[in-house]
């Protein structure tokens, strides 16, 4: 780790744990579960090249699961978070076993399909509650002992979630794994004429990127105390994408800053109805014509230019 | 009355005739996508919007000019797919020499932003289309409606039109060319830009015929176009996008395949192309027409 890059992200982490005396606490960890859910998103498309376009497969479940577990089975709040995000893995294992068959935008075409599978499920399941959903999920004690009825204290607890998956992924990311995958990314036959047997790693990032978009699922379940259809859409699917994309894809905060500025415009354009769609929709081709490094990715090609000793965004 | 593996035969003939109707607007959906990506390499995601703008199309000639079914039937294709023209000089032109991955996003958005303005324009809700040719005959083991006749033996045609131009006339031989070695084909003196935006309108024009021949089937809604893309999508990878023909059969295959499980499974007929696309994959990941890539 740089000493720049340590500054940055201390600087960024003292300036969440003071943001909720400015800032309503629940806006802030609906970004923070959105973010993790882009960081976990981005590992695939943004470090191995792979776009999958039913992420929300393993957000939405993976809600149902902590849901579930937690208000119908009654068991304790880390326990349902960690069979959430297990299940999750367990999906993205057969998906991903499934979906690195194809490349490209065949892979995309695959994982929404099979995403839309889980859809219909969800949709038909008892357990789900179908169009209710599961409601009136309680905020039952961390570990027994921590309190998180009140939004401050679990606003904690979700930030240091985030922080955890955060440092799972830039670990992963510049770890000689992680290298592999961005090998795989430039240069797929190259990485196979090397000996590396690229579908294990492929597989192996996919169930992780799974995991922790199941965490992220898990965790919105706690704030909004509600699993519903809208998590395991497609169009959850394609939102994610789209923070992804304006934020930066293969950039380390990129996904988080889409996050906050697809949650925050969603917030302040709420009355607008339909129009939220067309201007997603806007913003989607906007970026993709002019602006396809996303906020962060255009931010440092800026401080590159300025200084051309320094590498790319690793 | 006699019974068949346990169904009466109006409810399976009823349902496998109900399939074929599906089918035949798979088959028509993925024989444009294939076109489109043929040509220009791009995952089209905004055809199933492509195609619910020509079911709205068909409402709005008949409500506001009051032109009837056989009217839209041709002039809504061309008004899409001159939309499509436009939108791929303007935007999809840009992006060709990037990874095949900001087509589909572009497309994505592109699709998005048309479902919004549909549900701005007509409701979440939609609106219901008039059948142009009401009634039907009995055959005896079913009652075959007479418009869903029709839209079988029109949408065979078509399939069988495209498919006739591309493999055997000469314009269809320039865009196989084309396909193959663009570089080469421009050298030969075709203009190839041209082709491919024309590629393009074609294959959106497929779309909204698509549509128009489902607005008197399904009810209209701005949602009809994400939840037929996403199965045609499904579609298209078990088929592969190889060959035009392959597409076809494919698509009218999974239709009846589809109608089936509705009488003996009705829970699963929601999923099943999802599930013969998993298993597919797994047995034949290149699609059971395609050739491996």
């Amino acid at each position: 780790m740089k000493s720049r890059e340590v500054l940055i992200g201390l600087l960024i982490l003292a300036g969440l744990l003071v943001a909720p005396t400015a800032i309503y606490p629940v806006f802030l960890m609906k970004v923070l579960c959105f973010a993790l859910f882009a960081c976990a998103f981005n590992l695939l498309i943004g470090y191995v090249g792979l776009l999958s376009f039913g992420h929300a497969m393993f957000f939405g479940f993976a809600a149902y699961i902590a849901g579930h577990t937690i208000k119908v089975l009654g068991w304790p709040t880390e326990l349902g978070l960690a069979a959430a995000t297990a299940t999750a893995a367990l999906m993205g294992l057969a998906v991903g076993l499934i979906a690195i068959r194809r490349q490209g935008i065949y892979f995309a075409m695959v994982t929404l399909a099979l995403s839309q599978m889980v859809f219909f499920f969800c949709l038909q399941s008892k357990f789900t509650g179908g169009e209710d959903g599961i409601q009136a999920i309680p905020r039952r004690p961390v570990f027994g002992v921590i309190d998180i009825q009140n939004d401050i204290t679990l606003y904690y607890f979700v930030l240091a979630i985030f922080v955890a998956g955060f440092l799972l992924i830039y670990r992963t990311i510049h770890s000689p794994f992680g290298q592999v995958l961005k090998a795989i990314r430039e240069n797929e036959p190259r990485a196979i004429s090397l000996g590396y047997r690229i579908d294990h790693y492929k597989l192996l990032a996919f169930v992780l990127s799974a995991g922790l978009a199941g965490l992220a699922g898990a965790t919105k379940v706690l704030v909004f105390q509600l699993a519903s259809l809208t998590d395991v859409q497609w169009q959850m699917s394609g939102e994610v994408v789209l923070m992804t994309l304006v934020g930066g894809m293969g950039t380390v905060l990129g996904p988080v800053v889409g996050a906050a500025v697809i949650i925050s415009m969603q917030n302040y354009l709420k009355g607008l109805g339909e129009w939220v769609l067309v201007i997603q929709g806007l913003i989607f081709v906007i970026t993709v014509l002019v602006f396809r490094r996303g906020v962060v990715g255009e931010i440092w090609a800026a401080m590159t230019r300025r200084k051309p000793e320094s590498g790319p965004p690793a | 009355m006699f019974e068949l593996l346990g169904v009466p035969p109006q409810a399976l003939f009823g349902q496998l005739f109900l399939g074929l109707i599906n089918g035949a607007f798979y088959a028509l959906l993925s024989l444009g996508l294939a076109v489109i990506f043929g040509m220009l390499n791009v995952i089209n995601f905004a055809h199933g919007a492509q195609y619910m703008m020509g079911a709205f199309g068909a409402w709005v000639l008949l409500k506001y000019v009051g032109i009837p079914y056989w009217g839209a039937l041709v002039i809504v294709p061309v008004i899409v797919g001159a939309l499509g023209v436009v939108l791929e000089r303007l935007l999809l032109s840009r992006l060709y020499h990037l990874d095949h991955l900001y087509g589909l996003l572009l497309t994505f958005g592109l699709a998005i932003i048309f479902e919004g303005i549909a549900r701005y324009a007509f409701g979440a809700s939609g609106v219901s289309y008039e059948n142009p040719i009401p009634g039907g005959v009995n055959l005896g083991f079913m009652f075959l409606p007479w418009y869903r006749a029709w839209v079988i033996v029109f949408s065979l045609a078509v399939c069988l039109g495209t498919w006739l131009m591309i493999e055997k006339t000469k314009l269809g031989s320039y865009l196989r060319a084309a396909v193959e070695r663009p570089d080469l084909v421009q050298a030969m003196g075709i203009n190839v830009p041209l082709m491919i935006t024309l590629t393009y309108g074609f294959g959106v024009a497929l779309a909204a015929l698509a549509g128009v021949l489902a607005a008197p089937v399904y009810s209209v809604t701005p949602k009809i176009g994400a939840e037929i893309i996403i199965v045609v999508f499904a579609v298209v990878v078990i088929g592969g996008m190889g060959s035009i023909l392959g597409s076809v059969v494919t698509g009218f295959g999974l239709g009846m395949v589809e109608g089936l499980t509705k009488v003996f499974y009705p829970e699963a007929s929601n999923i099943v192309i999802f599930v013969i696309m998993a298993i597919v994959l797994i047995a034949r990941p290149a699609g059971l027409f395609g050739t491996a890539k």
